[in-house]
């Protein structure tokens, strides 16, 4: 909170050394990987632990966004998976549409009569929905022959259901856990509606195979891979300057105070609900874009992956990183995720006790859970504290009785945060 | 040696049967002229054999049906000669003669092969039984006659039923019959008079029954003329265009009847053309430009007019043929007047009908209401009154359901456990709830949001320990017997009676949290500490201990709550989670801090979903999904809910 | 294109494992991946297909390994999550180096897998029952197509049962999509009239079944014999099944067949009240041959008493086997060998006849109907010849014209009007 008070005439770089670092560790991070991989080094990381750091970046740039929503803006969203789906979604959709485009044309190619154009659209429909028993293209299809206006509506999209949900919520002073419960319903509505296979999206077999990119067919994964994974990194390095950027200027003060007392800061004459609106559906667009590049490397986007649960891992990744710094949230998403594939992938050893063996395919989401508790009542800082400790940075101790007159000074439950 | 021995004992013993056997009897015999259709087993093949036996006039042949349909008849596999057998134990039989129903002997089974008649093939042995079985002294087998007219009526029963009226003595039987028969006259009644009377004694029935014989009189076929014939049998005019005909059924109505030329489909065209390329052309048009359908359709005209292939119908002539046309409904079922008096009473019936279904819908609407209010009422004291938010609410759910589990692994008498069961939930999701309250939820009173973090890791926690102990299959918690099937009010209304229980414990609940709340002095002291911690501390109490009490007490309802949910439901390890979004919503909806609130939110969602349900039945995801955003709406216009807390209460 | 996969596979084993893939046709121990979900919703039933895999390889281990090696089961838990099927797949095939992967349980856990299958040139055993429409090169669907399990079953209703009027219940998903998609292709075929056909779906876990089954008794207001079909999935059936019961719906009156449960769906309820409903499938537990009872005391033995079997073990079982067998007759466990081996494997079928793999990579099985009894067990009343799987079924108008056969047209999906091979790969 300091930060904001520092004089403004230094550069940006000088002024945060934070973000100076984390893009030097992650150039470097990406440069090694790139070094290591199969693609285009010796081939001691296999093409599936790539794609794993790649999925991991993109997690960690949402959570990012999530950092910015929750942890700067005090606003607890468990719907930003949402956005993060309908990016794939997005993105999948051309993906899907431009594959099969292809072999249906090669396949129309030996027919003896050229193709009509809507022969060649029943063609595409009946391959991709086929699967779901129908053959005709929905409506949300139109555009999805289109590379351009799929990428416009990795932004369009989330941005728009974002500022509507938001413009709606936040008009009407919905705040702290009913807008959480809110955004939740949101998400679960979404969901469910992905779920049904009228909704034009393949239901609950979502859309798959789009690790394949079209018209690369002879690229093999190990480079496809390399390339998300840079493009993966670029995005969350430009993800990161933003964030700092957003939240290290005025507008940043403004935020921070509105996750601190909402009240005050309208009573200043800031208009609160503008100011969250921005954020929700600036964080909103970042989460769409960190989808589009998540779910082509996942190769399967669908349902399942937006249902509420999603949300809240992506707040929990955010409160055990360390909420209210950037690399905090990137250091959550990236330590859970990437211990929860070890976990589950089978690696981890058993623990014979003797009288029971502890296997942790069995376990582990016990051991997560727990730490979520021990991490909230113990060390609310998250792993990022351990920076504090490390540079010796100590915040103010606000511990006792209230430091204002009434509700909405700083106030003992304050101090945590 | 041994298995030699054994192989003689089972040849001897094999042997033996077939011996003393009366393979000449005539019932024997009959059974061995449709001894391939019998052994086929087949519903299609198997009426000679069935209506053989029936008609055969042999005393034995009644025998022989009900044995063969209780799964009692076997075969011999060497001599191919029918017996009817009891199973002894897996592997041996004891059997019988048809012939004279005399003991042949005990058996090991392998030598024989049991007829397993399919329950199609069930009820058409059931039908022809039902002569025998309508004037049988014992009432059971009557009532079972009965059964199997209701399940597949035949004409020959009416004259059978009407015969044996007039000796039936048992009350509820004679009511029953004289109903059959009355339905059995509207089917198969031979003058159009009787038939009428029949239909018009059941005017306003209910009855699934009586619509089912009702509906069929009014059976149609669509047919084309120029003009309506003056028939008296004819129905409706239909539009082409319209719901009930759509303009291609119409023309191909028109085909069909000659009236008018088909049209190619796009396929046909395709081919047709294909068929017709030369040097790269059809009909002189270059292959390569037939990337459109006009390209296509002026190519196929050309080939039509060289006379290569027929011309299809053009769209201005399937309109003009259509306008020239008119379509009407024929009926078939019946004669005229006793379709009109069909449709009379069907359409009175309608109306019926019509008034019920929505009745019971409502009943299915508060019945899913009280679940939905079961399941948030923990969570209306610990978020509503406390302002805890409780992610692992749905997790004590389990944990009753779980406990109800157990407790009948125990006591089998399944009365008895679900009363053990119901205190045991409560004991054990009371104590989780304490000992959650006092290990992480009272560090984290002034961080609402945190809570909810911290109560989510112990959610998914809980989820998974359940799952290592219990494993992931469903586990069965079944409902004591007097709580099996439903009441009955008629044919369109009824509501199990399991649901009428947790209808009962809803109300129990309420009338429970009311008492608590407004008659006690715990309630005095929660809703004390509830307005203003400090002074209720000043005032003598401690608001740790209450804290503390409340927590558990939701946490107990839950855990009954999730008795009931395991009865009617399911019990699994995923459960909890899915009802906690929807009681979440429930209480948002209502309004926090009041059961009243918490009360209307469930009956709102309750009836709202089974409302959108009713509105498309065919797709039960979108009622859930449309039921969801309206309550997002709804909270944008009420964002306190339904009954909102004023005043100072309000900010607390 | 094949070549490419091979050098990229060996180009990943050289440099994974640092074990050169070309010293030797085997490697020992031989791995064989399970990819079955350990956790999460589908939990339920992929647990037991896990434990399963566990049982064969310790049996084959016991009876010496395979050609010369021991075989070792490499489990992974993609956690029902359906990207993680993929990349716990890339995982088996190329940090662990598994020689064959026994998995999925879901349509979309498979279509997840697949597109790594086919670009590494893995190979997978499905077990379970699904809506065919694919055929894979690199998967043997040892389950049922739709005509081996939902035309027979609809077939019996119609002639066995007479049955008029068709209640399609399922869950939202891909496989009774389909699979109601064909029925209803099939029934309009039949002379069903469509205003006879009552579709309803409900989602994954439904239990309120109140106004459906209501609905259901209503569709006998025409006086036409009602049968219900159900694609209902997992837990969602025991509600369902308990509300039949409690609206007293005997089999007698309105016969329900379902696809999806069997005895370990059964375990989770009290089957008194549902006696004589009906399931069809490849196998049940209560099937009178030698060779099934000497496999259900192993299973009991191994995993206690009050354990049941299904019809995706005996996928399993049959499918492992078959493998075996192929790896021996190949003498390698090279995947191309191996496939190549497999057409034509004939193993003896828990339920008496054999079963045969055929060229599109399906088997031929004999499909069986029980009826419910009061002990959680099938009585089986039907049981016909082997029907060969087919890969595309017949009833509807897009899938008629294609065929599968990998030995002879190397093509999984063949256009029989235009003699061209639509393509290689699948659509996922």
């Amino acid at each position: 909170m300091t930060d904001a008070a520092l004089p403004r005439r230094q550069p940006f770089a000088l002024r945060f050394p934070s973000v100076m670092i984390f893009l030097a560790i992650l150039a470097l991070f990406t440069v090694g990987v790139t070094i290591l991989s199969e693609g285009f080094g010796i081939g001691v990381i296999s093409t599936s632990f790539i794609k794993t750091l790649g999925k991991t970046l993109c997690l960690c740039l949402v959570a990012l966004a999530m950092d910015l929503v929750w942890g700067y803006c005090g606003i607890l969203s468990l719907g930003h998976m949402a956005f993060f789906g309908i990016g794939g979604y997005a993105i999948g959709m051309w993906l899907m549409y431009a594959r099969t485009e292809i072999i249906v044309l090669e396949s129309l190619a030996a027919a003896e009569l050229p193709p009509t154009a809507q022969e060649v659209s029943d063609g595409i429909a009946t391959q991709i929905f086929g699967v779901v028993g129908s053959s005709e293209f929905p409506p949300i299809w139109a555009f999805a022959h289109s590379l351009p206006l799929q990428l416009a509506a990795v932004i369009i999209v989330p941005g728009l259901l974002a500022l509507v949900f938001g413009w709606l919520a936040f008009r009407s002073r919905v705040t702290g856990v009913y807008l959480s419960i809110l955004t939740q319903a949101m998400t679960l509505a979404l969901s469910l509606h992905l779920f049904q296979n009228d909704s034009g999206l393949r239901g609950n077999n979502g859309l798959s195979g789009l690790q394949n990119l079209p018209g690369l067919d002879d690229v093999p994964q190990a480079t496809v891979s390399l390339w998300f994974f840079w493009a993966s990194a670029l995005a969350l390095g430009l993800g990161y300057v933003l964030c700092a950027w957003i939240v290290s200027g005025k507008f940043g003060s403004v935020i921070r105070a509105i996750r601190d007392d909402e009240a005050r800061v309208r009573f200043l004459g800031y208009p609160v609900e503008a100011f969250k609106l921005v954020i929700f559906t600036l964080t909103a667009v970042i989460a769409g874009i960190a989808g589009a590049l998540y779910y082509p490397q996942a190769g399967i986007v669908n349902p399942a992956e937006i249902a509420p649960i999603a949300s809240i891992y992506l707040a929990v990744w955010v409160a055990i990183g360390g909420r209210g710094r950037l690399y905090g949230a990137v250091i959550g998403a990236a330590f859970v995720s990437l211990l929860s594939t070890w976990f589950t992938g089978g690696q981890a050893p058993d623990i014979n006790l003797g009288f029971y063996t502890i296997s942790w395919v069995d376990w582990w989401t016990v051991l997560l859970g727990l730490s979520f508790v021990a991490v909230t009542l113990f060390a609310p800082k998250g792993i990022g504290g351990l920076v504090d400790i490390l540079i010796d940075r100590k915040s103010p101790n606000r511990h006792g009785a209230d430091l204002g007159p009434d509700q909405g000074a700083l106030r003992e439950q304050e101090a945590d945060k | 040696m041994l298995r030699l021995a054994a192989f003689l004992l089972v040849s001897i013993s094999l042997a033996l049967p077939a011996q003393s056997q009366q393979a000449e009897a005539p019932i024997q015999q009959l059974l061995q002229t449709h001894s391939e259709i019998i052994l086929k087993s087949s519903r299609r093949t198997i009426g000679p054999a069935v209506d053989a036996l029936a008609n055969s006039g042999l005393p034995e042949s009644q025998t022989v049906l009900d044995r063969w349909q209780n799964k009692e008849m076997w075969v011999n596999e060497e001599t191919g000669l029918f017996v009817f057998a009891e199973e002894v134990d897996r592997d041996t039989l004891r059997i019988f003669d048809f012939a004279d129903g005399s003991e042949i002997g005990v058996v090991p089974d392998e030598g024989f092969d049991q007829l397993k008649p399919n329950s199609g093939i069930r009820g058409m042995i059931a039908t022809a039984l039902v002569q025998f079985q309508l004037s049988d002294p014992n009432p059971e087998t009557r009532q079972r006659a009965l059964d199997a007219i209701e399940r597949g009526a035949e004409e020959s029963h009416l004259t059978a039923l009407r015969a044996s009226i007039p000796q039936e003595t048992d009350e509820a039987l004679l009511t029953r019959k004289k109903r059959l028969e009355r339905l059995l006259t509207i089917s198969y009644g031979e003058a159009d008079q009787e038939r009428i009377e029949a239909i018009e004694s059941f005017d306003g029935d209910l009855g699934v029954d009586v619509r089912a014989a009702l509906n069929p009189l009014l059976a149609v076929r669509v047919e084309a003329a120029e003009t309506v014939p003056e028939d008296a049998d004819v129905g409706r005019i239909l539009k082409p265009g319209s719901e009930a005909l759509s303009r291609e059924d119409a023309y191909d109505l028109l085909v069909r009847a000659e009236l008018a030329r088909p049209r190619i489909s796009l396929d046909d065209q395709r081919q047709a053309l294909i068929a017709n390329i030369a040097d790269g052309q059809v009909a002189g048009i270059q292959v390569a430009t037939l990337d459109t359908q006009a390209a296509r359709d002026m190519a196929y005209a050309a080939l039509a007019e060289q006379g290569t292939v027929t011309a299809a119908a053009t769209e201005a002539e399937v309109n003009e043929r259509l306008a020239n046309h008119v379509f009407y409904e024929r009926y078939v079922g019946a004669p005229p007047e006793v379709v009109a008096a069909a449709q009379l009473a069907l359409k009175a019936i309608e109306n019926k009908v019509a008034v019920n279904q929505a009745f019971d819908l409502g009943l299915d609407a508060l019945s899913l209401a009280s679940i939905y209010f079961l399941a948030a009422i923990g969570l209306a004291i610990t978020f509503g009154v406390m302002g805890v938010i409780n992610m692992a609410h749905g997790e004590f759910i389990m944990m009753g359901a779980y406990t109800g589990y157990v407790v009948q692994l125990f006591i089998p008498d399944y009365t008895l456990s679900i009363l053990v069961a119901i205190p045991l939930a409560f004991a054990v999701t009371f104590g989780a709830g304490v000992a959650m309250e006092r290990l992480v939820i009272r560090w984290l009173y002034h961080r609402p949001l945190e809570t909810l973090l911290a109560t989510f890791g112990i959610s998914i926690a809980l989820q998974q320990i359940a799952k290592n102990i219990f494993g992931t299959q469903a586990r069965p918690l079944t409902a004591p017997g007097w709580l099996d099937g439903s009441l009955v009010i008629n044919d369109i209304v009824s509501i199990s009676y399991i649901r009428i229980a947790i209808f009962v414990l809803a109300l129990l609940f309420l009338a429970l949290f009311l008492f608590v709340m407004n008659r006690t002095r715990l309630g005095l002291e929660v809703r004390a500490v509830t307005q203003n911690p400090r002074m209720a501390a000043s005032m003598g109490i401690n608001p740790d201990k209450i804290n503390m009490l409340t927590f558990g007490f939701g946490s107990g309802i839950a855990g009954i709550a999730g008795v009931a949910i395991g009865l009617y439901a399911k019990v699994t390890s995923e459960m909890g989670s899915d009802y906690i979004v929807q009681s979440f919503m429930t209480v948002v909806v209502g309004g926090v801090g009041n059961i009243w609130g918490t009360l209307l939110g469930a009956t709102m969602v309750g009836f709202l979903q089974k409302g959108i349900e009713w509105f498309n039945p065919s797709n039960t995801l979108a009622a859930q999904t449309y039921m969801i955003l309206f309550i997002i709406l709804f909270i944008q216009f009420r964002p306190k809910g339904i009954i909102a807390l004023k005043g100072r209460a309000a900010e607390a | 294109m094949s070549m490419k996969f091979l050098s990229t596979t060996a180009a990943a084993a050289l440099f994974v494992s640092t074990l050169p893939a070309f010293a030797q046709d085997v490697t020992c121990p031989i791995k064989v991946g399970v990819l079955h979900s350990l956790s999460g919703t589908m939990a339920i039933s992929e647990t037991t297909l896990k434990d399963t895999m566990e049982m064969l390889v310790d049996q084959q281990n016991e009876k010496g390994g395979l050609l010369g090696c021991q075989l070792e089961a490499v489990v992974v838990d993609p956690a029902s999550d359906w990207p993680l099927f993929a990349e716990k797949a890339r995982e088996l095939l190329t940090v662990q180096n598994v020689d064959v992967i026994f998995g999925s349980w879901t349509s979309v856990s498979r279509k997840s897998a697949l597109p790594v299958l086919e670009e590494l040139n893995g190979l997978m055993f499905y077990p379970v029952q699904y809506e065919g429409e694919e055929s894979s090169k690199n998967v043997f669907y040892t389950g049922a197509a739709p005509n081996q399990q939902a035309i027979p079953a609809t077939d019996y209703f119609l002639e066995e049962l007479g049955v008029e009027k068709f209640a399609l219940l399922g869950t939202d998903y891909v496989y009774p999509r389909t699979t109601n998609n064909i029925l209803e292709a099939y029934l309009k075929d039949k002379g069903i009239a469509e205003e006879d056909i009552f579709v309803n779906y409900t989602p994954f876990g439904h239990s309120d079944w109140s106004k459906i089954v209501a609905d259901v008794v209503a569709l006998g207001a025409d006086g036409k014999k009602v049968g219900v079909i159900s694609t209902i999935n997992g837990d969602a059936n025991i509600g369902f099944y308990k509300e039949l019961a409690a609206a007293g719906i005997s089999a007698d009156d309105i016969p329900v067949v379902a696809f999806s449960v069997g005895e370990e769906e059964l375990s989770g309820l009290d089957t008194t009240n549902l006696v004589g409903h009906l399931a069809a499938w490849n196998y049940f537990q209560s099937a009178d041959t030698p060779a099934n009872e000497e496999w259900v005391a192993a299973w009991k033995a191994r995993m206690g008493e009050e354990r049941v079997t299904n019809d995706p073990m005996e996928a399993h079982y049959i499918g492992f086997n078959m493998w075996v067998n192929a790896v021996t007759d190949a003498g390698t466990t090279d995947v191309d060998a191996v496939r190549t081996a497999m057409y034509g494997q004939e193993f003896p079928n828990l339920t008496g006849g054999t079963a045969v793999m055929l060229p599109n990579h399906h088997l031929s099985k004999p499909v069986l109907i029980g009826e419910i009894t009061e002990d959680g067990q099938f009585d089986i009343i039907s049981q016909t010849e082997e029907v060969p799987g087919d890969a595309w079924t017949d009833f509807l108008p897009e899938s008629a014209v294609l065929k599968s056969d990998w030995a002879e047209l190397g093509c999984g999906m063949y256009n029989t009007e235009t003699s061209t091979c639509v393509q290689i790969k699948s659509n996922y």
